[in-house]
């Protein structure tokens, strides 16, 4: 384990900027924190987590695939693709760490999502160690060590210190190219701090909650329950939920005309509109109680049946801080698990 | 730019010939611009065709993977991209991406099978690759029964490859049916259903079906009413799609998708699916 000192920050992370791009959580003037490009005088957030996670670094909300030229009846396809450079995504929370498992699982399997992929290739991942899990968390639920977050580097931040431990070659690397401003340290401050911190999730007011009623194979049983109907009642269809969770992947590929040409893009989509799944000829999920259903089957049931029971969501607690009626995915397993 | 190759990123392809088969149905012929095929495919799966600007949408490759030169789509008018693409002249081109989905098994479970395919309106559509597979591999199967239905005898798709080849093919047996009576009409009226009851078939076949859901529905009862079982029947689903790869969520029914678990599905395997196709 490495060790850098909390005075040393600045000139580390001034250190990294030279050769790559550095994301890291920064406060708004609102109050909350998102993951912003470091430059010189950028404070890095003291906040728990950012409103939206970063999977936006992989999966951006709009990105452009490709442009077209049309002449007459004729048609041009341009590549633009870029292969990415690579960059640091820096205080990376154990969930949302978790999360990158559950996109790669969608974007890297065949065929490849060369825009994902590319950037998930040029990204070295610097996990940060929770301290102050809040209410809304429930990472523990789904295995999820916050003390312990994966990631290319694992860190712990002290009253004054950044201990840093490489979990990969990536992250061997990356510890190698700022050896000289960390030193060798034991893991006693660590051990401290992991043992503080479990005694805290232990006490979380969602430490209870299981996935006992969920997973693979769990379709038929679940299908029917009457949780879809009555928790559903109050749902906008908003789609909040979907844009803050780390691990929602759903997409929609649209063309704009430029005026001198067409570029198709992508953009984050929702199950939970209407719009979704219209055909021409009807929808299949016809009411807000489909929709609803099936973004809570998928992540506790379709996704795991397809992924060795690994669960699409991994307790970050995004949605339930962010959905303007207070629904979300906790009350449904609540309900679902049999609790009042 | 050297990256990996990227599925969405389509291909050039041009219409060489449109041919008006109903109303509401045009069959387009696609080659690349050098005049080849874009790619193989196996009877059952589809293709994003696009036009830039207007929009992408999965469609069944109607014609067989026999043949080798041209690939053939019919096409109902129905939405934004169909519209465009019905007032699309010859020489138009377009983008195409594929093939999409898993195919008919038609060179193991199919084969010496006799076959039943069952087809209502433009759900003739992915059945024509089939059966025009299966007629150039006639040895392969045993009989061929054909039940096709649609509105009015103008409204029958490949109503000429129909009566001038397949009716005439050795082994081949086409019962057409429209839905009400019309004047130059002798042959059958009434629904597809309803006529597959009447034609009594023996269960020693394997069938197919593709048309509107609630045809689907009923051929299913009454086929099980006849005696078949599930697991000797076949159909192909259609939904939205905008990846055709499984990634961007919404054909998702329970754990499968249907642009890559799909589209075709053994009706047995559809009973395990939640019923939200």
């Amino acid at each position: 384990m490495r060790k850098l000192s909390l005075d040393n920050l600045n000139k580390f992370f001034a250190a990294v900027a030279e050769s790559k791009t550095i994301y890291l959580p920064v406060d708004q003037k609102d109050g909350s924190a998102k993951y912003a490009k470091w430059a010189e005088g950028t404070e890095w957030s003291n906040a728990l987590n950012t409103v939206r996670s970063p999977k936006d670094l992989f999966f951006p909300q709009t990105e452009d695939l490709m442009e077209f030229k049309t002449e007459g009846k004729n048609i041009e396809i341009i590549d633009i693709r870029k292969e990415s450079e690579d960059f640091v995504i820096f205080g990376v929370r154990a969930c949302d760490v978790k999360s990158f498992e559950v996109l790669d699982r969608v974007f890297l399997s065949e065929p490849v999502d060369s825009f994902y992929a590319s950037r998930r290739e040029h990204a070295i991942i610097v996990a940060l160690a929770c301290t102050r899990p809040s209410e809304t968390c429930f990472c523990t639920t789904f295995g999820i060590d916050a003390t312990e977050p994966a990631g290319d580097v694992s860190a712990w931040k002290t009253d004054s210190a950044l201990y840093l431990k490489a979990n990969t070659e990536k992250g061997e690397a990356f510890l190698k190219s700022i050896e000289a401003l960390t030193e060798d340290a034991d893991t006693a401050e660590v051990d401290a701090q992991k043992t503080k911190t479990a005694e805290i999730m232990k006490k979380l007011p969602l430490a209870d909650l299981t996935t006992d009623a969920f997973g693979g194979g769990k379709t038929e049983e679940l299908w029917n329950n009457p949780v879809w109907d009555e928790m559903s009642q109050t749902c906008l269809g908003c789609g909040t939920c979907t844009f803050v969770c780390p691990t929602c992947q759903c997409y929609d590929i649209k063309d704009f005309n430029t005026g001198n040409g067409v570029i198709r893009y992508r953009c984050w989509d929702s199950c939970m509109y209407s719009e979704f799944t219209r055909m021409a000829h009807g929808n299949n999920r016809l009411s807000q109680k489909e929709r609803f259903r099936q973004r809570f089957m998928h992540k506790l049931v379709y996704y795991p049946e397809n992924n060795e029971g690994l669960f699409s969501c991994v307790g970050c607690g995004r949605c339930l801080a962010k959905c303007p009626i207070s629904m979300n995915i906790v009350k449904v397993m609540k309900k679902i698990g049999g609790d009042k | 730019m050297n990256m990996r190759e990227e599925t969405l990123i389509p291909k050039v392809g041009v219409i060489t010939d449109v041919r008006i088969d109903t109303p509401d149905i045009k069959t387009f012929r696609v080659v690349t611009p050098d005049g080849k095929k874009a790619f193989d495919h196996r009877p059952g799966q589809c293709a994003m065709l696009s036009i830039p600007g207007v929009g992408e949408a999965m469609f069944s490759i109607t014609s067989s993977p026999t043949n080798t030169e041209y690939m053939e789509f019919s096409i109902k008018k129905c939405g934004c991209v169909t519209e465009w693409l019905h007032q699309a002249e010859v020489g138009q081109q377009l983008t195409i991406r594929g093939p999409y989905g898993n195919p008919f098994p038609v060179d193991d479970v199919f084969a010496g099978k006799n076959m039943l395919f069952i087809a209502g309106g433009v759900g003739l559509a992915p059945l024509r690759s089939v059966i025009n597979y299966c007629r150039h591999y006639r040895d392969r199967y045993g009989d061929i029964d054909i039940v096709y239905g649609s509105r009015s005898k103008d409204d029958l798709l490949d109503y000429k490859e129909i009566i001038d080849e397949w009716a005439n093919d050795a082994g081949v047996n086409v019962h057409l049916t429209i839905d009400n009576p019309q004047q130059g009409w002798d042959g059958h009226v009434g629904f597809v259903p309803n006529y597959v009851k009447e034609l009594n078939f023996d269960t020693n076949k394997t069938a197919v079906l593709c048309g509107p859901p609630i045809m689907i529905k009923f051929t299913l009862e009454g086929l099980c009413a006849l005696g078949f079982d599930k697991t000797q029947i076949y159909t192909t689903l259609e939904l939205r799609m905008k990846c055709g790869v499984g990634k961007c969520g919404r054909c998702n029914v329970g754990s499968k998708y249907v642009c890559k678990d799909g589209p075709v599905f053994r009706c047995d395997e559809l009973d395990e699916l939640p019923s939200e196709y």
